[in-house]
């Protein structure tokens, strides 16, 4: 059919076929190894809800995190996505990573657009079956889209928004978000003879979260699947406006080996530096403790945007680091009295 | 058909309401709030059942509506100058995901400086994203062309956002007696919205993927043709129009005394009111003058216009914008549209009537004095020569 002669001249029919193909299992230029099979598809019908063949980098925690998200939150749902890396490895036109009705539009609007998703859902009396979530990386979540996202959460929208946190703006090439960690090394923020990477700490966006009053608010890690699972099913089961937060390896910007991602992220929970925290109605009602924290050169030193920290005269950093990963351990009571409570 | 006194921001806002919008949203900006204020206290009564959602930007105004357009109802916003500028990003957005949103634009001037009156500066700058710009006349123009607008928008050869463009003071906030059309007329002339494309986790599309050089281009192609397919369009809506609610409305352009005119004075918008009756008394004096209104500026009715222009001497374009450094935006393009054509008319770019301006019967006949011609570059009209202007002699 030529362009511009059919009222399906937007190319969203090209999509859908698309669609249809990828739920088929058939997308030409995929390995064949990686492809869907029926009988995987019959003994866990959401875990390929986020298809495979999609070109994030080896090692992306973001992928996987995703993966997890929409396995726990099922079919039923519609999701729409800030602009950033996700969005761009996910649906490189015509192929397209989503199963599940998904939508992005700009940078900064997700929990805009989201809003909008909700409220047409309202209407017409479908908010009950579909859920929405709303998602984003750490720099448009709480740089660029925190409007946006201060105006769905002071509205209340019965939406869920996942901040997938890498901590720079990863896509356009490793610059520092208002959630890159202190002293990290990132392209606007170099490590040079003055400067030791990022002058401030992390953005605390739970706290902003729970300031707008919102029912649950929360971390999670990628290292542990089974907790995003029951937080994304939490959540989904409460009305309002929720927020959570999940930790993303990115070996590209944090510059680690790909295979040790996870191990990284686990690390970042056991010494305390990405604290793994749960509020439900204003209330701290989970944490993940922390039998023995570790050390936070341990996490620090495989990751080469933390490198310059570990040259002479920088102990007094490395200390200044421990002394966050320390508050948040007070903060949060992240200590488990014996090592055989911990979870 | 009843008629009320209204004021134009409440005509506008009843006839939105009698197309049964599902999902509203909307910032507060002067001299667009009224609209929908009305409409908030219409839902507010339960008199329109839709979904009101108070943002806190223009940005996320569009935003929502983008959103809830591809869920697959029915939408609206409204919003003017400063809130058009905000909003920029997602207006070419909406465009390119083929929402068929439908929006007022009470039109401003942009600052610096801050100024609140009428120019169409707002919507000339979003002339290239990707909606269609219906500019209205009068207060009754602006209500019936809320109608013809989700019509076109919604028409699946087209699927395209439409503008519905009206001066801020001149028409949203004077009270003219208005035709409110009926529920069940505008029910018949305003279908439910059938969506061809909806988020739905039965059928799961992505909407928004992005696309590499090789696909780019087609995306701006197809807007473009359906564009052009809409110039028909937009004249079978308003024929139709006119069965259902008896008057004329809508369209292209619309001529008045041109049949022998020697001279034609062209515009968008309110001040075509002041320019036929200038063009009446000029008449009286013997001058051979007409005037041409352009109600669709996007697409642009180029065929239209060159037709109704083409036996004319001097056209004289008022534009109530200016591409700075450029000349009038509506001059330039129809001077476009006549080039490489034989015999075509003088085409005079004249600026006026920027920052709430009045625009008079001697700013009109100021405009088409031959003796005062910038000769190819646009002409301001009024100027202030108090103000010690830089750059004048």
């Amino acid at each position: 059919m030529p362009f511009g002669q059919t009222p399906d001249t937007n190319g969203e029919e090209i999509i859908r076929e698309r669609n249809r193909t990828i739920e088929r299992g058939q997308v030409e230029g995929m390995n064949p190894n990686t492809q869907v099979t029926e009988k995987a598809r019959k003994e866990d019908p959401t875990a390929h809800l986020f298809a495979v063949g999609h070109t994030a980098c080896a090692g992306c925690g973001q992928a996987t995190a995703v993966r997890l998200v929409l396995r726990a939150a099922g079919k039923d749902v519609i999701v729409t996505n800030n602009t950033g890396c996700l969005e761009i490895f996910s649906s490189n036109y015509p192929y397209s990573s989503w199963e599940v009705p998904w939508i992005h539009s700009l940078f900064e609007n997700s929990a805009a657009v989201a809003s909008g998703v909700e409220a047409a859902l309202r209407i017409t009396g479908r908010l009950d079956k579909v859920r929405v979530i709303a998602q984003g990386g750490d720099g448009s979540t709480a740089d660029i889209g925190f409007g946006a996202l201060s105006g769905m959460w002071e509205r209340g929208h019965d939406i869920l928004y996942i901040c997938y946190d890498n901590e720079a703006y990863m896509n356009t090439g490793i610059q520092r978000s208002g959630l890159t960690p202190h002293f990290a090394d990132t392209t606007t923020t170099p490590a040079g003879k003055v400067c030791q990477g990022k002058p401030q700490g992390k953005k605390d966006m739970p706290a902003l979260a729970l300031a707008h009053g919102i029912p649950y608010v929360a971390t999670a890690s990628v290292a542990y699947p089974h907790d995003i699972d029951k937080k994304v099913k939490k959540a989904l089961s409460i009305r309002g406006s929720k927020y959570l937060q999940i930790h993303c390896p990115c070996p590209l910007g944090w510059r680690h080996d790909t295979a040790i991602g996870i191990q990284l992220a686990k690390l970042a929970v056991d010494t305390g530096l990405y604290p793994l925290i749960e509020y439900e109605n204003g209330k701290l009602t989970g944490v993940k403790k922390i039998a023995r924290p570790k050390p936070v050169e341990e996490y620090l030193k495989p990751q080469r945007r933390f490198a310059h920290l570990f040259g002479k005269g920088c102990e007094n950093i490395v200390a200044e680091v421990q002394q966050t990963a320390d508050q948040n351990i007070q903060k949060y009571g992240l200590l488990s009295v014996s090592p055989s409570s911990a979870e | 058909m009843t008629k009320h006194f209204l004021e134009g921001s409440q005509a506008v806002a009843e006839a939105v309401a009698r197309c049964k919008p599902q999902v509203i949203s909307a910032y507060p900006i002067t001299p667009q709030t009224h609209i929908v204020a009305e409409l908030a206290q219409l839902v507010s009564n339960g008199t329109l059942k839709a979904e009101y959602v108070n943002v806190e930007s223009e940005h996320s105004a569009a935003s929502v509506i983008l959103g809830a357009s591809a869920t697959g109802v029915r939408v609206y916003t409204a919003t003017t100058s400063q809130g058009m500028m905000l909003m920029n990003e997602v207006i070419y957005n909406i465009a390119g995901m083929r929402l068929p949103c439908v929006m007022t634009l009470v039109n401003r001037a942009v600052s610096a400086p801050l100024n609140i009156w009428t120019d169409h500066q707002d919507s000339i700058s979003v002339r290239d994203a990707g909606w269609l710009q219906i500019y209205a006349e009068n207060n009754q123009d602006a209500a019936d062309y809320m109608l013809q607008a989700y019509r076109i928008a919604e028409d699946h050869r087209v699927m395209l956002p439409v503008m519905v463009c009206m001066d801020g003071f001149v028409l949203s906030h004077a009270y003219e007696t208005i035709d409110v059309p009926e529920q069940e007329e505008v029910d018949r002339f305003v279908p439910p919205y059938k969506p061809v494309y909806k988020l739905d986790p039965a059928d799961p599309l992505t909407f928004g993927a992005y696309a590499e050089p090789d696909k780019y281009t087609e995306t701006r192609y197809m807007i473009h043709e359906t564009m052009r397919r809409a110039l028909s369009i937009i004249p079978e809506v308003s024929a139709e129009f006119k069965k259902v609610f008896g008057r004329q409305s809508g369209g292209l352009i619309e001529g008045y005394r041109m049949d022998d005119a020697e001279t034609a004075i062209v515009a968008l918008g309110s001040v075509n009111g002041i320019i036929r009756e200038t063009v009446d008394r000029l008449r009286e004096g013997g001058t051979r003058v007409g005037c041409l209104k352009v109600i669709t500026y996007r697409p642009f009715p180029d065929g239209a216009i060159t037709e109704a222009l083409g036996h004319v001497k001097n056209v004289f374009v008022l534009d109530r914008a200016i591409s700075l450094g450029s000349g009038g935006p509506l001059a330039t393009e129809i001077r476009s549209a006549f080039a490489g054509r034989r015999g075509c008319p003088q085409v005079h770019s004249v600026i006026g009537g920027l920052g709430g301006r009045d625009i008079t019967e001697d700013t009109i006949r100021e405009a088409i004095d031959l003796s005062l011609d910038g000769k190819g570059q646009a002409r301001f009209l009024d100027l202030n020569k108090s103000l010690e202007l830089e750059g004048i002699d």
